[in-house]
């Protein structure tokens, strides 16, 4: 599960152009212009190191933290088969967590610095996630559509230039097709259920809307730093072009359902286009930084299982092993 | 915005504040790079690396994060540092490989040579 990772504008400024080797900066351009992967051990100019690193890390960050929300509802699930899924999906998340950990980790960041940046707060997680599940609707508005949102992003950047990512979205895409399934069985189960679970749901689905269109990130396409970003194949496609492709996707199963989304201008133009009202960009960026409903609670977590296992990880230690970074 | 009083019962038991501050991460367990066999008769592929302190919890590792989908016959770990390859630079070294054609079976075509042969010798007969 995961959200487009954010580059708020300071950022973006102070990404310049590094200095790179012309000839194999040439020579990197052409390979990945051909569609070839490049792999850890390659050279590779600095910022596609740095943004790659950061991307990965914060969608790490956006699966283990992503979890929590879904985690709350294990013990109060509705029934036996309702509990099993959820386990297994929550299960699913932490183990891409791992995978995104390990290939983030390839790049030359270790899997400890980036947690120490997650409970710092230097590095973030989608935004999706500092919003509360209330309900147990809410598990399955996310299960549907947070996750649909996310598959939608991991399918494009599965065919980036970058080989260990490449292959870890792989994976996460097979198991994630099984959360939106059952996402989607449980928002129809509801949908077609009693009135009061009707009207569970589509109070749920209103709480979501906003955070959904959150969830690609603000409009990009202007941005110079996308198209450098492009061209390496490091990002594949707009945040719009993202969020349009979602709207198409999802709206149509969400209205055929007779449930409405909270969104009066919510409209495919007639050139294929999804328009819909400001969501608020303001409020976005006051919640990626730290003012959301959650933000608090999902870092004190985080930071209380870091704390509370140091005991375990330190008898575990042999200090004579030396550490080095990963082959693939 | 505010910030709501955990939904979770199993947070609020915790009854953890909100702290902040680096936490302090000083800990590395070392890297294992995991391989994975489907079924009997099949190679042990690569399908990434875990953390852990010894070979045998690498193996309840790699289980869990490799071996949780579809079939697995058996899981193999190496240590990363006991891995040897080649370096990026040196994967010149085996451009020519695919260019000895005298090594490849379909180079040796000989079929039109013996059809030639029984031509010549039917006319002669």
């Amino acid at each position: 599960m995961y959200g487009n990772a954010y580059i708020s504008p300071e950022e973006a400024k102070q990404m310049q152009s590094q200095q790179d080797d012309p000839k194999q900066l040439a020579l990197f351009e052409a390979r990945v212009a051909k569609g070839e992967k490049v792999e850890p051990g390659d050279w590779m100019p600095t910022d596609y190191r740095k943004q790659l690193i950061r991307m990965i890390e914060q969608h790490a960050h956006s699966e283990i933290v992503g979890a929590l929300p879904e985690g709350t509802w294990i013990t109060r699930a509705p029934n036996f088969r309702r509990k099993l899924a959820l386990i297994a999906k929550v299960q699913d998340e932490i183990g891409h967590g791992q995978l995104l950990y390990s290939a983030a980790e390839t790049l030359g960041k270790t899997r400890e610095q980036m947690l120490a940046d997650l409970l710092s707060g230097k590095s973030k997680y989608s935004n999706v996630f500092n919003y509360p599940a209330k309900t147990w609707a809410d598990i399955a508005v996310i299960g549907f559509l947070v996750d649909g949102a996310a598959i939608v992003n991991q399918v494009i950047n599965s065919k980036g230039s970058y080989g260990p990512y490449c292959r870890a979205l792989e994976r996460i895409c097979y198991e994630e097709s099984f959360h939106l399934k059952q996402g989607h069985d449980n928002f129809v189960y509801l949908a077609t259920g009693t009135p009061q679970q009707r009207n569970m749901l589509q109070e749920a689905l209103n709480r979501w809307y906003r955070p959904l269109l959150h969830f690609f990130g603000p409009s990009d396409k202007a941005s110079q730093h996308s198209e450098k970003l492009m061209k390496w194949r490091v990002k594949l496609a707009s945040n719009d072009d993202m969020r349009n492709q979602f709207l198409d996707q999802y709206v149509p199963k969400i209205l055929e359902l007779d449930l409405t989304l909270p969104d009066p201008n919510l409209k495919k133009n007639d050139a294929g286009i999804w328009e819909f009202s400001d969501p608020d960009w303001d409020e976005f960026k006051r919640v990626i930084n730290g003012d959301g409903p959650c933000n608090a609670e999902r870092l004190a977590v985080r930071r209380y299982a870091e704390e509370a296992g140091r005991w375990v990880r330190n008898a575990l230690m042999r200090k004579e092993e030396k550490y080095v970074v990963p082959l693939a | 915005m505010e910030t709501n009083k955990s939904l979770d019962p199993r947070v609020q038991r915790l009854n953890i504040g909100a702290q902040n501050g680096e936490a302090n991460i000083e800990t590395h367990l070392v890297t294992w790079e995991v391989f994975h066999q489907e079924k009997k008769g099949k190679q042990a592929v690569h399908v990434g690396i875990v953390h852990a302190s010894s070979p045998e919890l690498a193996l309840v590792y790699a289980k869990e994060v490799y071996g949780r989908r579809g079939k697995t016959t058996n899981l193999w770990v190496v240590k990363t540092s006991d891995i040897f390859t080649f370096t990026p630079e040196d994967e010149d070294v085996f451009n020519t490989a695919p260019e000895k054609l005298y090594r490849e079976a379909g180079y040796y075509k000989v079929r039109d040579r013996i059809e030639a042969f029984q031509k010549r010798n039917k006319e002669t007969a």
